[in-house]
């Protein structure tokens, strides 16, 4: 015997249906439509993104949605260069949290349309409180990544 | 011993098949049912507790951190309890424990399942290491068939009278399951259907097994001060025990199952009772499996052992008998499994407050509440009276 | 369903990859598949011969260091027939699940029960009874897996 202790071998594979409910069901065909939807809560004057169905501040119920500006400003980013189960790409991706205008909480998503490889050129570019914006890609299934990635406005 | 300790409310969500929600929104129905129908501010509270079966159910890890928000955590000290199937139970003696030792007043505990957007036996396989006993035990049927065969054999009760006990229970469970408004599965069965129905694991037929449910429990524990603050028409907790055994399946007796024995005992010692089936009024039995209630029935002392067939063929258990247990439906009709054990205390507790409508059993005072989980490795009970 | 067309699903799969240690114990209980042999432990304490071999008792917490070989024969204590399939199921309904008692030991072995007809439940419901003798059958090819033994089959 090569080694005194054995592994075993083993995947754990699991498979889920997500309800996505009603007001997520919105955001989805929105996204399909190329709309960025958020919600409004009327109680502490605050709009959230993504929609939601309750205020996560004081629980209200949110039933309506109102579209989101879909330019933005950065407000923190890290450079992703080591691969993850469920990682939306390839590494190194550049992730995001962005101040859509007229929001009052930060969106995350990925930055691009610009060099992404090379970390010194990112750093170049991305910065904390550059403005950028919503990138789509051409067919949209209501999905997140229907959003291919917001990009630098220059 | 700890301060005494009340249950001053609970909220239950609707218990189904509920892709019309997502999960933080469905345990909100249950959080919001609590508040409303005590009238306590979300501030009043000093700690949540939470949990669910394995994390791993909805394909979301450590969903304590997904649903803080709608536990109204925010601010606030949150503890997660998760042990397998008698989680519910297990958060409600969380809750107990918090109020009882003098750190809080008021304690929000919450239980929930999702199952429906995984597959629940597919991750309740996890529960088993992968080296031995994950190649064999098909799912939770396969255990409880298992220990229902052997239970069969150690006391000689022919097959045919634990059908026949069993086929009882299934038809007045899903019978009493049209008195609960939130119970999933209500169902008018004939002996035929249940006797006929189609294998799952032999000897469990389809209707001897609980359905996969949706839903979520909320329950406030108080102290003395708070409920009597509050005014608020409270049961009390009484007795509270729970019992674990060694891991495999094959290194216990799981027949005289010592782990039920002793987690009733502990809690029958602390009440003060002695002869359970005439000290109770009403029983929420965790019955997952109707042949598994049978077994229950005799490890908690409602019977002796060999005797549960008889008796619940003789209606002593069922709705106007000496002791009637789960008139809720129990979890036979609703399982949403980490929200189950918990559901079981907030029948109880509505049971000896007089607040359990169409299903009350008239003049209950003294009511005891029930889980168990793992391989059938776990029970955990509680003691609820209308008098503290 | 009037839900499912009016609120979207998410469909997704994890499928997480694990590597889990065996520890010495198991490696010898395994090792000792590939030659047919099924090892116990007797902790020296309650005198109890436990299969699989452990590395200490649950009960007694004692360190249980030597293992020793256990009869390939016993008697079935409990089964069940599983005829429903869930995702991912390590095993193909139909098949019997049993806790047997293998001769000489204080525990119960849970495994397969075969080598005999599982297509109709009535002829197995007369034919599997508890307290039945069974033998461990072999497979060809042994890789260190508990399901190198293939099924317990009834003793004629």
């Amino acid at each position: 015997m090569s080694k005194d202790f054995n592994t075993f071998n083993n995947v754990v594979r699991l498979p889920h249906k997500y309800a996505a409910g009603a007001t997520f069901t919105k955001f989805y065909n929105g996204l399909k439509k190329g709309i960025i939807y958020g919600s409004s809560c009327s109680s502490c004057e605050k709009v959230f993104i993504p929609a939601r169905s309750f205020c996560p501040g004081c629980l209200t119920n949110l039933d309506e949605v109102v579209e989101i500006a879909q330019e933005g400003e950065v407000i923190s980013w890290a450079f992703s260069d080591k691969e993850f189960f469920g990682m939306p790409g390839k590494p190194p991706v550049i992730i995001a949290l962005i101040k859509l205008d007229g929001t009052d909480c930060n969106f995350l998503h990925l930055l691009g349309g610009m060099e992404t490889k090379d970390l010194d050129a990112v750093k170049s570019v991305v910065k904390t409180g550059i403005r950028v914006k919503a990138v789509w890609n051409d067919e949209k299934n209501g999905h997140m990544l229907d959003i291919k990635y917001f990009k630098p406005v220059s | 011993m700890g301060r005494p300790v009340a249950i001053i409310g609970s909220g239950q969500s609707n218990h189904g098949k509920r892709f019309d929600v997502t999960y933080p929104e469905l345990v909100k129905e249950a959080v919001d049912a609590v508040f409303e129908n005590t009238g306590i501010s979300p501030e009043d509270i000093d700690g949540v507790v939470f949990g669910t079966m394995p994390s791993m159910m909805e394909g979301v890890a450590l969903t304590h951190l997904y649903f803080a928000d709608v536990l109204r955590a925010e601010g606030k000290p949150i503890l997660k309890t998760e042990t397998c199937g008698s989680t519910g139970i297990s958060l409600a003696i969380t809750g107990y424990y918090w109020v009882a030792s003098g750190m809080a007043d008021l304690v929000l505990v919450v239980g929930s399942e999702k199952m429906n957007e995984g597959d629940p036996q597919a991750t309740m396989t996890t529960v088993l290491e992968p080296f031995y006993q994950r190649s064999f035990i098909a799912g939770a049927p396969g255990v409880f068939s298992m220990q229902s065969q052997a239970w069969s054999a150690r006391f000689g009760i022919p097959e045919e009278k634990i059908r026949d006990a069993a086929t009882r229970l299934s038809i007045d469970h899903h019978n009493d399951a049209f008195d609960n408004p939130h119970a999933h599965i209500k169902k008018r069965l004939t002996e035929d259907e249940v006797n006929n129905a189609r294998i799952i694991t032999y000897p469990v037929r389809l209707w001897d097994v609980c359905p996969a449910s949706d839903g979520a429990c909320a329950v406030l524990f108080a102290s003395e001060e708070m409920a009597k603050k509050l005014g608020i028409n409270a049961a009390w907790v009484k007795g509270i025990g729970y019992s674990g055994e060694e891991y495999w399946f094959g290194d216990s007796d799981k027949v005289e199952w010592q782990c039920a024995i002793d987690a009733a005992k502990q809690a029958y010692d602390m009440a003060g009772i002695k002869n359970p089936r005439k000290e109770l009024d009403v029983a929420e039995v965790y019955n997952p499996f109707t042949f598994q209630e049978l077994l229950y029935y005799e490890c908690f002392g409602f019977c002796d052992f060999g005797e549960a067939c008889d008796l619940t063929l003789k209606g002593v258990f069922s709705r106007e008998g000496e002791l009637p247990c789960d008139p809720s439906g129990g979890v036979l009709c609703t399982n949403p499994i980490g929200a189950t054990g918990l559901n079981r205390v907030a029948e109880a507790a509505l049971q000896v407050t007089g607040q359990a409508d169409s299903r009350q059993i008239p003049g209950a005072k003294q009511a005891l509440a029930h889980a168990m989980g793992g391989v059938v490795q776990f029970n955990g009970v509680m003691i609820l009276g209308s008098e503290q | 369903m009037a839900e499912k067309q009016d609120f979207y699903i998410l469909e997704d799969e994890v499928s997480i990859p694990y590597q889990n240690a065996y520890g010495p114990t198991w490696t010898r209980f395994f090792e000792g598949f590939k030659k047919e042999k099924i090892y116990g432990s007797r902790c020296l304490k309650c005198n109890r011969v436990l299969v699989p071999a452990r590395s200490y008792c649950p009960r007694c917490f004692i360190e249980v260091e030597d293992v020793i070989e256990v009869s390939q024969e016993g008697a079935i204590v409990s089964w069940c027939l599983t005829e429903y399939e869930y995702f991912g199921m390590p095993t193909k309904p139909p098949f019997i699940s049993a806790l047997i008692r293998l001769d000489g030991t204080d525990a119960e072995f849970v495994h397969l029960v075969g080598g005999i007809d599982l297509s109709d439940p009535e002829y197995v419901r007369k034919t599997v009874k508890t307290g039945m003798k069974v033998k461990a059958v072999w497979k060809e090819e042994k890789t260190g897996h508990i399901l190198d033994i293939k099924y317990f089959a009834p003793v004629k």
